[in-house]
C-alpha cells in the first residue's frame, strides 16, 4: 500500500488501507519520541506553514512539534497578529505565503470547506487541522491509533460519542474513520445538539446516555463548546451535566476494558468529572502523545510526490 | 550461496568479530531492515554460543535517513527502529545483507549516532557487490560477489522467504 493523495482534507472517502498505512507509519514514528535525540532528517528542506485562523493549543503545538521532529522548517501564524485583521482574503494570504516557497500548509479555519478551497487554488499540499463543524481528520486518526494500540484492531468496537455532535468536527471525522475501520458508532446527546439526519452517516442515535453506554467499549467525550452555546440550545450547564456528564457512578456497570477519550480542552465538571478524566479508564494523555506521531506520519506521507525540478 | 554457505559465512563472521575485538565484551549488534535484522540475530546467536555472554541485538530502519526521500515518487513504508539499550561506549556491529552503494550504511551510521556515542562502529555484510558511491567499506564480508549494475543481488532468509540463499538476478528493466 502506497500513499496516493496529495492532501489530507478529511476522512470521508479515505479507504481502510490508507488509514491503516497512516496508523502503521505513526506507530513506527512513536519510537522516535522516546529517543534521546528526538529528531530524524526525513523532511529536511521541506517548509510547512501552520495557518491557524482559530485558536488552538494542542493541535497547533502538536503539528509544530511533529514538523520539528521531522526536521521540516515551519512558520506559524495566528489570526490575531496577521494581515487577516487588515481584511486580506484567505486565498490572497495563502498565495502570498506560497510565493515564499512553502511546500505544505496546515490550516485551521472556522469555515467548513476552507481547506478544500485552498487545495484547489494552491500547489502546496494541504492538511486540514479542523474546518468549522466539518472535519478534523488528524484528531480522528490519533483517536483510532490510541484505540488500536489498546485493542489491536478497531473491528467490532462499540464506540459512543457523547455531547455536542452538531458542532463537532471531531465527531464527524471519527464517524467516517471508525465506520471505515469496521467499528460501530453511537452518537448521544440532547436533541438540540444532534444534527438532522445524522443516521445517514451510518450511526445509531440515542438521547439517553445510560442506554447508549450499555455494552460500550469506548466513550469519546466531546467538549461542550461553550463559545457556541449562545443560541439557547441548552437550558443550563448544570442540566447538561446531570443528563450527559460522564461520572464514575454512571460507569458502575461498564466493561473493565472501557476506554474514555476526550479530544480536549476539557471542561472539568461539565461533560466529564475530574475523577473520570484522571481515572483508570482515561487515555486522554496517550491521545496527546499519539497526536504528534500521527501528524509526523501525515506530514511524511504527504511530502512524497513528483520529483521537484529546479 | 545456498543455506549451508550462508550458515558458514555467518559463523565465520561471528568468529572474526570475536577475534578482532578480543572477545564479546561491550559488544552490541544492530541489524538493518529488512534482511540484516535476521542476519544480526544469527551472528549474535553464534557469538553467544562461543563466548557465553548475552549480546544485545537491535534493529534499525533507515528510511527516514535516506538521501533520496525528496526524489522518490511515493514515500516508502516506515518500520520501527528498535534499539532497547544504550550504545554509548559500546562496540556496535552493524549488520546488513548486501553492501552496494554504501548509502544505506551512511544513513544507518547517521541514525546510530543519534542514539548515543558508540566506542566504534564496525560493518558486517553477507554480500559485498561493489559499486560504491561513498567511501565506505565492510569490516567483515561473507562473500564478495562481483556484479554489473544491471544485476540485483537478492538475499533470502528463512524467516521471511522460507529458505536461506543468495542469488544474482538480472534486473528485468535495466536502467
Amino acid at each position: 500500500m502506497k500513499w496516493q493523495s496529495r492532501h489530507l482534507l478529511g476522512l470521508e472517502g479515505v479507504s481502510a488501507e490508507e488509514i491503516r498505512l497512516i496508523l502503521d507509519t505513526a506507530g513506527s514514528f512513536k519510537e522516535i519520541l522516546e529517543r534521546p535525540i528526538k529528531k530524524v532528517p526525513a523532511l529536511r528542506g521541506i517548509t510547512v506553514a501552520n495557518l491557524f485562523f482559530e485558536p488552538s493549543t494542542r493541535t497547533r503545538f502538536s503539528f509544530e512539534l511533529a514538523e520539528k521532529r521531522m526536521s521540516a522548517d515551519s512558520v506559524s501564524f495566528s489570526t490575531a497578529t496577521s494581515s487577516v485583521k487588515k481584511g486580506e482574503t484567505l486565498k490572497d494570504t495563502v498565495k502570498n505565503i506560497e510565493a515564499m516557497r512553502v511546500d505544505m500548509v496546515v490550516i485551521r479555519h472556522s469555515a467548513a470547506g476552507a481547506p478544500h478551497f485552498l487545495a484547489r487554488c494552491v500547489d502546496a499540499a494541504v492538511i486540514n487541522a479542523g474546518d468549522g463543524a466539518h472535519e478534523h481528520p488528524t484528531q480522528a486518526l490519533l483517536d483510532m491509533m490510541t484505540l488500536r494500540e489498546k485493542y489491536g484492531s478497531l473491528e467490532g468496537l462499540r464506540v459512543v460519542i457523547v455531547g455536542d455532535i452538531a458542532h463537532s468536527r471531531v465527531a464527524r471525522s471519527n464517524i467516517w474513520g471508525l465506520r471505515t475501520m469496521g467499528a460501530s458508532v453511537i452518537v448521544c446527546g440532547p436533541k438540540t445538539l444532534l444534527p438532522l439526519d445524522v443516521e445517514q452517516l451510518g450511526v445509531d442515535v440515542s438521547v439517553n446516555l445510560d442506554e447508549a453506554l450499555e455494552g460500550a467499549d469506548v466513550i469519546n467525550v466531546l467538549r461542550l463548546q461553550l463559545e457556541r452555546q449562545t443560541q439557547g440550545l441548552l437550558p443550563s450547564m448544570r442540566e447538561y451535566n446531570r443528563e450527559y456528564g460522564i461520572t464514575l457512578q454512571r460507569l458502575a456497570g461498564a466493561k473493565e476494558s472501557l476506554t474514555i477519550m476526550h479530544p480536549g480542552p476539557i471542561n472539568r465538571g461539565v461533560e466529564i468529572t475530574p475523577q473520570v478524566a484522571d481515572g483508570p479508564y482515561s487515555v486522554i494523555l496517550d491521545q496527546v502523545l499519539n497526536g504528534v506521531a500521527v501528524r509526523m506520519a501525515v506530514l511524511f506521507l504527504l511530502s512524497g510526490g513528483e520529483p521537484k525540478l529546479t | 550461496m545456498d543455506a549451508k554457505d550462508v550458515q558458514r559465512a555467518v559463523a565465520r563472521i561471528a568468529h572474526e568479530i570475536i577475534e578482532r575485538n578480543k572477545g564479546a565484551k561491550d559488544l552490541v549488534i544492530v541489524g538493518i531492515r529488512a534482511r540484516g535484522d535476521y542476519l544480526a540475530a544469527r551472528v549474535a546467536e553464534v557469538i553467544e554460543g562461543i563466548e557465553g555472554l548475552t549480546i544485545p541485538v537491535g534493529i534499525i530502519d533507515i528510511t527516514l535517513y535516506r538521501d533520496d526521500l525528496q526524489v522518490v515518487l511515493e514515500q516508502p513504508v516506515v518500520h520501527k527502529t528498535d534499539i532497547p539499550f544504550d550504545i554509548t561506549g559500546q562496540v556496535v556491529i552493524l549488520v546488513d545483507d548486501v553492501l552496494n552503494t554504501g548509502r544505506t550504511i551512511r544513513a544507518a551510521i547517521d541514525q546510530l549516532i543519534d542514539f548515543g556515542r558508540p566506542k566504534s562502529i564496525q560493518l558486517a555484510v553477507l554480500v559485498d557487490r561493489g559499486h560504491r558511491e561513498l567511501p565506505i567499506r565492510a569490516d567483515y564480508v561473507g562473500k564478495n560477489v562481483p556484479t554489473s549494475q544491471g544485476q540485483q543481488v537478492e538475499v533470502r532468509v528463512r524467516e521471511v522467504d522460507g529458505s536461506d540463499e543468495v542469488v544474482v538476478v538480472e534486473e528485468p528493466f535495466p536502467r
